[in-house]
């Protein structure tokens, strides 16, 4: 019979089927980080159980590290025990860890693949639902809670009921200015945010082709967005030269075993989906988010939703409370959009490339006096890596902060946030009431108009900066 | 973990729809090393003001929503973060049913991990179970028969059976698993041959 990819992964890890659909799914990859954690270990430790496969099992501390200085540690007292409590269990049960002050250390979805922890064809799973990220290699990756943590922990395996097909195929080619970050907040804005609830989506089409391994990692992380269990991709010779020579990839003769499966994993031409979405590339333009969800997207081209156009009642009340939250008028043009921040980072977008996109639009070029902006790497690796290129002086001379690696602004864990009422133009993935800190206003975008936005002082067409 | 079996009470209803985990619990209450004591932080931003004071229109905040063991959302509850810390701070608040028609994923499944019912119904049900809300009158909540009794009227909802018997026998899944030992010896037998890249040995 003909299978999808995501059917051909799920098949390979079946430990146990029972008669009323529930699998017991092996688990290849375990990303573990301080905030979803503690309580696990906890339950280990009380039930007196040990840690199934602590070599399979990688741990870093991210949501709550500081992004300035750390030589003098960690300042708020909660989230020191957090951390600490981490590097206390990963002790205690033999788990890997990059400390803080490793220069590996990174947010957990950025430091998997580029340490090769991340592989095609397996199942990783973390207890973060932008676990998705890993996708983009193939590999079946989603979030958990923390009693699965704790499962997964114990028993290396996940209890799971297949979810269904859902196929997005993206062709055509990019307008110069629109990036993947746009692909996913447009097909977001299409599909709303429940609707892959239930089903992993596969991207595939001549775009999703053409993209760099990077920009698959920017879609694949914000599929739970839009509500599905995972997104994925088939993975090719980019992903292959990627992983390739990677510390944790496998070597020698394991290499070239591990390349002969990998080049198995695709969906057979005939396979049946139980939902397809076809969108034309050359369609999408640079777009942003108005409201408070996901799926509140326009383009950059356009006005902020008026209410009283909507007729549906729920629809009408969530666009009220939104722009009121929002600060916002109906009918008020993208570019008229005032901010006071802008977030460059985040596991949506706190790679290498994602920085290079960036600094691009900002050299020789000098930040509106009135905007307060940050750049936050995501790791460690990439940190180092846009020193090496210079970034970090196009960034600072431009206006910008240059930080320490983490999670950062992105939920505002730690001490970087929004105050109430102030509005960012952020690269991260969420624009919830108070996710950037109480009362704050988000507005998603790519690296590219994150910062077109920080020059202009307001959101703006990151096509009229490319040089 | 806590049995489900029957439930009764005068639903909260809260007409929100697409509620994220970071409005159910925001991130600063997610510094915890422990499951409980969330409760006094659900809802926060909407429960109270910049003072901390309670926000008196609130649902939650008013008699005797504030004892509510169900409540009646929006439908796409729970979308966004993973954080079992919003099902720990219903559960700790008192809440062990919640009501919608439809729920995202992770959240769903860490429901069922921590004893409390998510009930999926068509939203035309809502509105109607909702109005019981309103008239603060009581609605009662039966996981083995799977329904759910209101005035003289009664709606029947679908659960996984799985699902259904962990949470009737409070049962731990991690020992259920455990007992398929060897299964999963042999899977990872099997492992080191077919992928021996995979366990790193």
């Amino acid at each position: 019979m003909s299978t999808t990819l995501y059917d051909k992964i799920w098949n390979d890890h079946l430990v146990d089927q029972q008669d009323d659909g529930t699998a017991l799914l092996f688990v290849d990859r375990h990303l573990v980080h301080e905030v979803t954690s503690p309580q696990a270990f906890e339950g280990l430790r009380n039930s007196n159980r040990k840690v199934r496969h602590p070599n399979l099992t990688l741990a870093v501390a991210d949501h709550n590290v500081p992004t300035t200085d750390r030589t003098k540690g960690i300042a708020d007292v909660e989230s020191k025990i957090q951390v600490d409590t981490l590097e206390a269990n990963c002790k205690e049960f033999g788990v890997q860890l990059f400390g803080m002050d490793d220069k590996r250390q990174g947010i957990v979805h950025i430091i998997g693949p580029e340490q090769g922890f991340t592989q095609p064809g397996t199942v990783i799973v973390c207890g973060d639902s932008h676990t998705a990220t890993h996708g983009a290699f193939g590999s079946l990756a989603f979030g958990i809670g923390t009693s699965e943590v704790e499962h997964v922990l114990a028993t290396q395996t996940l209890v799971q009921k297949k979810a269904k097909n859902f196929r997005i195929n993206v062709n055509g080619q990019l307008p110069v200015g629109v990036t993947s970050k746009d692909v996913i907040l447009q097909i977001i804005g299409k599909i709303g945010t429940a609707g892959g609830t239930g089903s992993v989506i596969e991207y595939a089409g001549d775009l999703i082709k053409s993209l760099s391994v990077e920009q698959r990692m920017t879609i694949c992380n914000m599929t739970i967005e839009g509500g599905a269990r995972a997104g994925l991709i088939a993975p090719d010779e980019k992903i292959f030269n990627y992983l390739k020579g990677k510390p944790m990839s496998p070597k020698g003769d394991n290499w070239e075993k591990a390349l002969n499966y990998w080049n198995t994993l695709k969906t057979d031409s005939d396979a049946i989906f139980d939902q397809e979405l076809n969108l034309n590339a050359d369609e999408i333009l640079p777009m942003i988010t108005w409201g408070t969800s996901p799926q509140d997207v326009i383009t950059i081209d356009d006005k902020v939703p008026n209410p009283q156009s909507e007729s549906d009642e729920d629809k009408k009340n969530s666009i009220e409370r939104a722009l009121k939250y929002m600060g916002l008028k109906p009918n008020m043009a993208a570019k008229d959009i005032k901010i006071d921040k802008v977030f460059i980072g985040s596991c949506t977008n706190g790679r290498i490339e994602d920085l290079r996109e960036a600094a691009k639009i900002l050299k020789d070029k000098k930040i509106s006096s009135h905007v307060n902006a940050m750049v936050v790497p995501g790791s460690g690796l990439v940190k180092e890596q846009a020193e090496q290129e210079g970034l970090d002086k196009i960034f600072v001379n431009s206006g910008f902060e240059w930080r320490e690696p983490g999670c950062s602004m992105c939920l505002a864990m730690n001490a970087d946030k929004l105050k109430p009422e102030e509005r960012c133009a952020s690269t991260s993935n969420r624009n919830f009431e108070g996710r950037q800190g109480r009362g704050g206003r988000t507005h998603l975008v790519s690296p590219g108009m994150a910062a077109a936005a920080a020059i202009s002082g307001s959101l703006d067409d990151v096509r009229k900066y490319q040089n | 973990m806590q049995k489900f079996n029957t439930l009764k009470s005068v639903p909260a209803y809260l007409p929100i729809v697409n509620i994220d985990t970071d409005m159910i619990i925001p991130k600063q209450f997610l510094k915890t090393i422990k499951r409980t004591g969330l409760g006094k932080n659900l809802f926060f931003e909407m429960r109270y003001d910049d003072q901390g004071k309670e926000i008196s229109d609130f649902v939650l905040n008013q008699n005797p929503y504030n004892g509510s063991k169900i409540l009646i959302a929006g439908k796409n509850f729970g979308c966004g973060s993973s954080r079992e810390h919003a099902p720990w701070a219903l559960l700790d608040f008192g809440i062990t049913c919640v009501i919608s028609s439809s729920y995202a994923d992770i959240f769903y499944s860490n429901c069922f991990k921590n004893g409390i019912l998510p009930i999926i119904l068509e939203e035309e049900k809502i509105k109607e179970l909702s109005e019981y809300s309103n008239r603060k009158e009581e609605i009662s909540v039966d996981l083995n028969d799977e329904k759910i009794v209101y005035g003289n009227n009664e709606i029947k909802f679908d659960v996984d059976p799985f699902k259904k018997k962990c949470l009737l026998e409070g049962l731990d899944d991690i020992a259920l698993s455990l007992k398929k030992s060897d299964k999963i010896e042999s899977f990872e037998t099997n492992l080191k041959d077919k992928k021996p890249w995979i366990l790193n040995d």
